[in-house]
């Protein structure tokens, strides 16, 4: 009983290291548990990476990915009941190094008891001007399968017979990644989004004023869009400081044909010691509202698409990280060149416009439909990973 | 018309002109620095990757980013 909501997005390899593209990422292992609390949801599970190279011009990884979802979130308790389900991601990737040209293949399968998800990405690299410059060109196309849950008169959940429906997504990126300076970078982005069929949840509802229920309020299926059409693009710059640290800032533009513009900020420092490696960001997010999103509408059927998911909403988000890595050696092993443990924390807080609480209605305390407190949310997010090169 | 010829000829020597070899102004020896891992534009993809899933899934907005993911929302 979730919710897709992110289109599938292109895998770049945009974040490899700078003026280095030209050559295959290293061999590596990596395990990391992560867990997201907020808002009623808690999402934790492992992710496993392993990376190889093959021969002097070949690099395939495997990734397994696992989302292990326990939700009561607001949405779930004013139209549904809390659940919990797991999501388990699989992505195998190879990469071929010609000269200067790096061609990336990916597939990624998803699958989750009422979605599944599978997505094809392409991508070629090129080192350019002295190896100043690396352009890189992408695209994805991803093809999913959405049912819905429903729950028998003995207790069991399974899929409705009489649902199924289909939402296909594309996605064409370009980037460029400039050496500007022997300390500074710049990288650029643009990504091209395109999505259609079902792009909505089956399970979340509009409310919409109605005098005649005891609360004030009625609810009715959302309506979206059978298509979708977004455009984004980022620029990043990084700056090695006159002592041994960097600092970096980014910003990204983003607007969709649902009425929506949406801007992204983020800054981060990166100091090194000793062993140490620690990190610190701030990153502000704001969006205005779908054109078809409300809150409450004033009755039912009052226009033809009709939304009321809080990813649709006005907000304001600001989410502060900071992170530790520890690079370390084991001892008589020689074939592990590096290790490193982290530790990531991030703390996300939300603060919506136009989305209220609707759990707080309640016209006896004289709290009405349309008057109840604005909702926020605040989660913490934590990742924990070890990494081992050979 | 032959005037005509004489501008495109010359234009188009001009733009082969414009791909001469660059010289690159970053030395390869001038880029200790750029390649210090803290310079890494994406020091731990597994990491970003995953909080470009967080994030994409309770924003509006996605892309440019250089994530990868699919699947669940999680309500």
């Amino acid at each position: 009983m979730t919710l897709r909501i992110a289109a599938l997005l292109a895998c770049t390899a945009l974040g490899s290291l700078p003026g280095a593209a030209g050559v295959l990422p290293e061999d590596e292992l990596d395990a990391m548990y992560h867990r997201y609390d907020g808002g009623g949801v808690v999402v934790q599970g492992p992710s496993v990476l392993i990376r190889k190279k093959i021969g002097d011009n070949f690099s395939v990884s495997y990734n397994y990915y696992t989302d292990m979802i326990s939700s009561a979130s607001i949405d779930v308790l004013l139209s549904a009941s809390p659940y919990k389900e797991t999501r388990v991601q699989h992505s195998a990737s190879i990469e071929y190094l010609h000269n200067k040209t790096t061609y990336s293949a990916t597939f990624i399968h998803s699958r989750e008891p009422d979605y599944i998800a599978n997505t094809s990405i392409f991508s070629l690299s090129q080192d350019m001007f002295g190896d100043l410059t690396t352009v890189t060109m992408s695209y994805s196309r991803g093809w999913d399968q959405v049912f819905r849950d429903i729950k028998l008169s003995d207790g069991a959940i399974v899929n409705d017979p009489t649902f199924a429906q289909r939402a296909d997504h594309r996605t064409y990126g370009v980037g460029i990644t400039q050496i500007l300076t022997r300390n500074l970078i710049l990288s650029l982005n643009y990504q091209a989004l395109t999505d259609q069929g079902y792009l909505q949840s089956p399970y979340r509802e509009v409310l919409y004023l109605d005098p005649t229920q005891p609360k004030g309020y009625g609810t009715a299926s959302q309506v979206y869009p059978g298509t979708h059409t977004s455009n984004a693009a980022a620029v990043e710059l990084k700056y090695y400081l006159p002592y041994r640290a960097a600092l970096d800032g980014s910003y990204r533009y983003y607007t969709d044909t649902w009425g929506i513009v949406a801007h992204t900020l983020q800054l981060g420092y990166t100091q090194p010691w000793k062993h140490w490696i620690f990190d610190g960001s701030v990153r502000y997010y704001k969006q205005n509202a779908a054109s078809f999103f409300s809150d409450l509408f004033p009755r039912a059927d009052a226009q033809n698409f009709m939304a009321r998911d809080r990813e649709l909403a006005a907000f304001t988000s600001y989410t502060l990280g900071v992170g530790a890595a520890y690079d370390f050696q084991i001892p008589r092993v020689p074939w592990i060149q590096k290790n490193t443990l982290n530790l990531r924390y991030n703390h996300l807080m939300i603060d919506y416009s136009d989305y209220r609480n609707a759990l707080l209605i309640n016209p006896q305390a004289g709290v009405f439909a349309g008057e109840e407190p604005l909702y926020r949310l605040d989660a913490n997010i934590i990742q924990l990973f070890y990494s081992l090169y050979f | 018309m032959r005037v005509l010829r004489v501008l495109v000829a010359l234009s188009v020597l001009q733009l082969l002109g414009a791909c001469a070899p660059l010289e690159p102004w970053v030395k390869p020896y001038e880029r200790e620095h750029l390649a210090d891992p803290i310079m890494a534009l994406d020091r731990n993809p597994i990491s970003s990757d995953y909080l470009d899933h967080v994030f994409g899934t309770r924003e509006g907005a996605h892309g440019a980013t250089g994530g990868a993911g699919g699947g669940c929302g999680c309500n």
